[in-house]
């Protein structure tokens, strides 16, 4: 070990607190608060970004942002709450809860698992600082025509991005590589991720958890990281195409140069629309996990709900192209297309279908993640029908492009995950903080989301099927839109305001919470086996897993009615549970904490700069010290001893 | 459309389900627990087969409505769409540019075949057709038939760069026999105004100032090139609205606006600020105005 630290000359640190302890942590537990909380942070900047918009579109022709900024504002809101809110989330629920869920003390790989979130943040640190050091400029030969603000100074073509717009020449400036070297690197972190947890769901059960033992939200993890394998090298294609076509004169979408436009919109989609599934199956996941629970009764259908999860990935990949219905992508194409998304319908339709028959006849216990669960449940379903009536392409043709299209997808999005985010957040709150929310404030936060997310975002429906096209930052008041207009501006204030009510709660609850109970819902899954918050180990003693909902079977038989009885000596069972996750008999060996990957994030970052400027000489060396320093950081890192143990650990 | 109904029934009964259950099912404080079912084959059978079924009700109507929708009749009025950044440009067979408006006759199906200068674009009339993008170096092709005569709003729906806001245009559908008139009288040289009066004084602006180098006035001007990068005045005021259909001709504040800073008026125009005089925007507002 003496020799180890001769060799290295980074040592393995062994702080247990402080800033130094995170910054080096591998725990899946603190990277989970460390994606959460920092997608929360971009949660708050993409919805004062969407406050803008709304305000904007209040009234008609208004003149409260510039066409630049409104173009700025929507490219970023959008591309912030997908890759920068929702992903991330919906990261954190996985790394915090695949290990506990399957009986594991950690990821499969905890450094890669730190270099994941490095890679996440330095992905949306180059991203943001567009605002600071990008430059936007008008089309050659055209004319601003506005001074153009700091508020401008983002990637402004559209989530989507599509060429040639996005290219040389039509959006000179530095905006869009800002956005297209944060997306490559934010890509980069999810890949990385996605092998990581895989590895994780296959290789690091607790004996006897078979995968039909898995909870819903581990399948459902599954998918989506699957979704991601598959999907972001596409992407990453595209991505890099028009990077090289931005800077190096390639011709890839130029179809001047015998390039083709519609390639690339091929390319995104084919990883865009895995992409909703990627966004809306980890909530989905929760839901299953949250409706049992307060429902007291196990998941109607389990393995309907789970093969229909795999199904939904599977015909993710084949329906790409009816974001491209009116591209002329020719008749034969729209009806394979139109024919391959309302297939998709059949699995959706059964999840939500099992879900109500989990509540049925159920004892329902309306607490906030319940009534988050079954908001999810009622405007998914919203969101579900109106996508079912895209896949009719004629009437795609008309709703294509127009708000009919942002309500559809917000009812997915936000009403969708975000719901299953927020139900998720209260119901594994007691297990990550160790403390109780205060559930009137929390009831408050649902009933004012609610209402507000119905306000905004229903009147879309009617606006976008009176003609109201997306992406205008104004509209004629002859057009009759504005009243439906300032109802949804409303609406998006009251989802701030219960937004700050959620704040307030979790900053005043994580404090000062009544101390949570073990298993303070009764619940169904062994992450509930462990003590709140679970120590730095996770299981005490690795679980004997011997059926679906092991947890549940531990405390309770049924009756001969099929009615649940709980076992005579369950208590007695969970006081041994949390006495050996307190005192254990010795303590398990963790992977000690480690330099690398916040280095190795670090050296991305000058990558990154490097890809930004590398017109200049020292561009060129900022671009070369930081892929020397990531090669660095990596050949130490494999080289790293594993087995220097560290005291906290002992 | 029969999906918007069947969905509406679907969204009904879901809900109420929902509904439903969070008031039958709800906690009422008692002892007794709910019986554990783990499932029902027979009912998840059910909830697979008929949405598949009802599915396929909605499929065969739709694949035949995109086969019907797809090709125009051979007799069809053929018209050229060009996008640019942010404005559409229309030309005819007997040799018409204009812009912004779009006129066809009423009760003929129009075969459109469309291409784009820049970007890409879309075109979208809500009340005549479905939208169909305008792709640089590809020709996409949109069929529809205004059945009454009148005036259509459409507008571009894809995003292409700052004005995409202002990127509309208007279809004006006319009876058969006004529509031979208007195709008689665009293919007329522009109108030439009477020496000494305002109007001229305009021309000869619009001659000196530069506006040549990228505007055609049948008769007056003609640009260099193939395509210009400007609409085409020769029969400006026969139109009711300029600029991406943004603002009106009618209006002597919207010209006025527009001539003394098009791109104040609408964001990174191509058409630059050249430093006219008030005096020369009368002038030329006169001029443009008298070019029926
Ligand atoms: C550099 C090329 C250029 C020059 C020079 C130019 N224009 Fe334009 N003009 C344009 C473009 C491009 C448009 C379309 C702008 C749009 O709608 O976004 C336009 C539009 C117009 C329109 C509205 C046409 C319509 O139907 O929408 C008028 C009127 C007009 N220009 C008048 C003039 C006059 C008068 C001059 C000279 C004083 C002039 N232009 C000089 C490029 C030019
Ligand atoms: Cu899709
Ligand atoms: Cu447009």
């Amino acid at each position: 070990m003496t020799t180890a630290s001769l060799r290295w000359p980074l040592r393995r640190p062994v702080d247990a607190s402080g800033i130094w302890s995170w910054i080096t942590t591998v725990d899946h537990k603190r990277i989970a608060k460390l994606y959460g909380y920092t997608g929360f942070v971009f949660f708050i900047v993409g919805g004062l970004e969407a406050l803008l918009l709304r305000i904007q579109l209040a009234q008609p022709e208004s003149s409260f942002l510039t066409a630049a900024e409104y173009n700025t504002m929507f490219t970023m809101h959008g591309t912030t709450m997908i890759f920068l809110v929702v992903m991330p989330m919906a990261a954190a629920f996985m790394n915090f809860l695949l290990p506990l869920m399957i009986g594991a003390r950690d990821v499969a790989f905890p450094r890669l698992n730190a270099l994941s979130y490095w890679f996440f943040l330095v992905g949306g640190i180059v991203l943001y600082s567009s605002f600071l050091f990008a430059t936007a400029g008008a089309p050659q030969g055209g004319f601003l025509g506005e001074t153009s603000t700091a508020l401008g100074k983002a990637a402004n073509g559209g989530w989507f991005m599509y060429p040639p717009n996005s290219g040389p020449q039509f959006s000179p400036g530095t905006v869009i590589d800002f956005w297209l070297i944060g997306l490559l690197v934010l890509g980069v972190g999810s890949l990385v991720s996605s092998v990581n947890l895989l590895t994780t769901i296959f290789n690091m059960r607790a004996p006897g958890m078979k995968l039909f033992r898995m909870p819903v939200f581990v399948w459902m993890s599954m998918v989506v990281n699957f979704l991601l394998a598959f999907s972001l090298p596409i992407v990453t294609v595209a991505l890099i195409m028009l990077y090289f076509d931005r800077n190096f004169g390639t011709l890839f979408f130029e179809a001047s140069g015998g390039g083709d436009p519609v390639l690339y919109q091929h390319l995104f989609w084919l990883f865009g629309h895995p992409e909703v599934y990627v966004l809306i199956l980890p909530a989905m996941g929760i839901v299953s996990e949250v409706l049992p629970v307060f429902s007291r009764k196990p998941l109607f259908g389990y393995p309907a709900v789970v093969f229909a999860g795999i199904a939904i990935g599977f015909l993710g990949f084949g329906v790409w192209a009816h974001h491209m219905f009116a591209s002329g992508i020719g008749p034969i194409a729209q009806v394979a297309f139109g024919l391959s998304t309302m297939t998709i319908a059949v699995p959706t339709g059964i999840k939500v279908f099992n879900w109500i028959g989990t509540m049925w006849e159920g004892k329902l216990k309306f607490t906030v993640p319940m009534l988050f669960a079954m908001g999810f449940v009622a405007m998914f379903t919203i969101g579900g029908l109106s996508g079912v009536t895209h896949a009719v392409v004629p009437s795609d043709w008309q709703q294509t492009d127009t708000y009919y299209i942002v309500a559809h997808f917000h009812y997915v999005l936000f009403g969708g995950a975000m719901f299953g985010i927020f139900a998720g957040l209260y119901y594994w709150f007691p297990k990550l903080t160790g403390r109780m929310y205060d559930a009137t404030l929390a009831k408050l936060h649902f009933w004012l989301m609610f209402i507000g997310f119905n306000l905004t975002f229903a009147p879309m429906h009617w606006l976008g099927l009176q003609g109201m096209v997306r992406r205008t930052e104004t509209y004629a008041a002859e057009t009759g839109l504005g009243p439906w207009n300032m109802v949804a501006t409303i609406g998006a204030f009251i989802i701030a305001i219960s937004t700050l009510i959620f704040m307030a709660n979790w900053v005043q609850s994580r404090r000062r919470g009544a101390p949570a109970p073990m298993d303070p819902w009764d619940a169904r899954t062994l992450e509930w086996a462990i003590p709140s918050p679970p120590p730095e180990f996770n299981f005490a003693e690795i679980p004997q897993v011997t059926s679906l909902d092991d947890f549940w079977h531990q405390k309770y038989t049924e009756d001969d009615a099929g009615r649940p009885v709980r076992k005579p000596d369950a208590d007695a069972r969970l006081a041994h549970l949390e006495e050996i996750g307190h005192n254990p008999e010795h303590r398990p060996h963790l992977p000690a904490p480690s330099w690398f990957p916040p280095l190795a994030g670090l050296a991305m970052l000058f990558v990154a700069t490097g890809l930004l400027l590398h017109a200049s000489i020292v561009g060129i060396a900022i671009g070369l010290v930081g892929a020397a320093g990531l090669f660095l950081a990596l050949v130490a890192w494999s080289r790293e001893p594993l087995e220097e143990e560290v005291s906290a650990h002992e | 459309m029969p999906v918007f109904a069947i969905a509406a029934v679907i969204f009904i009964l879901v809900e109420a389900a929902v509904v439903y259950a969070a008031f039958k099912f709800r906690d009422r404080g008692d002892e007794t627990e709910p019986k554990q079912i783990h499932g029902n084959n027979k009912l998840e059978a059910l909830w697979t087969i008929i949405p598949a079924l009802i599915l396929v009700g909605i499929a065969v109507p739709t694949v035949s409505a995109i086969v019907d929708l797809t090709s125009a009749p051979d007799d069809a009025v053929e018209i050229d769409v060009i996008g640019h950044q942010w404005w559409f440009e229309f030309s005819y067979p007997e040799g018409i540019t204009t812009a912004n408006v779009l006129v066809v006759p009423a009760g003929t199906p129009i075969d459109l075949s469309m291409t784009s200068k820049d970007v890409v674009h879309s075109f979208w009339i809500p009340r005549l057709a479905g939208k169909r993008d305008v792709i640089p170096g590809q020709y996409t092709s949109l069929y529809f038939e205004a059945d009454e005569p009148g005036e259509y709003w459409g507008q571009c729906a894809e995003f292409c760069g700052l004005s995409h806001a202002k990127m509309s245009f208007r279809v004006r559908a006319l009876p058969p026999a006004e529509y031979t008139a208007w195709l008689q009288a665009q293919q007329q040289p522009a109108v030439e105004p009477a020496a000494g009066s305002l109007e001229a004084q305009g021309r000869d602006i619009f001659l000196g100032r530069g506006c040549i180098a990228c505007h055609n006035i049948k008769g007056v001007s003609e640009v260099a090139g193939e395509v210009p990068g400007a609409p085409d005045l020769t029969h400006f005021a026969s139109r009711n609205v300029f600029a991406g259909a943004s603002l009106s001709i009618d209006s002597d504040d919207d010209l006025r606006d527009w001539l003394a800073n098009p791109p104040a008026v609408k964001s990174g125009s191509f058409m630059p600020n050249l430093g006219l005089s008030p005096d020369d925007i009368t002038a030329l507002i006169a001029y443009l105005r008298s070019l029926e």
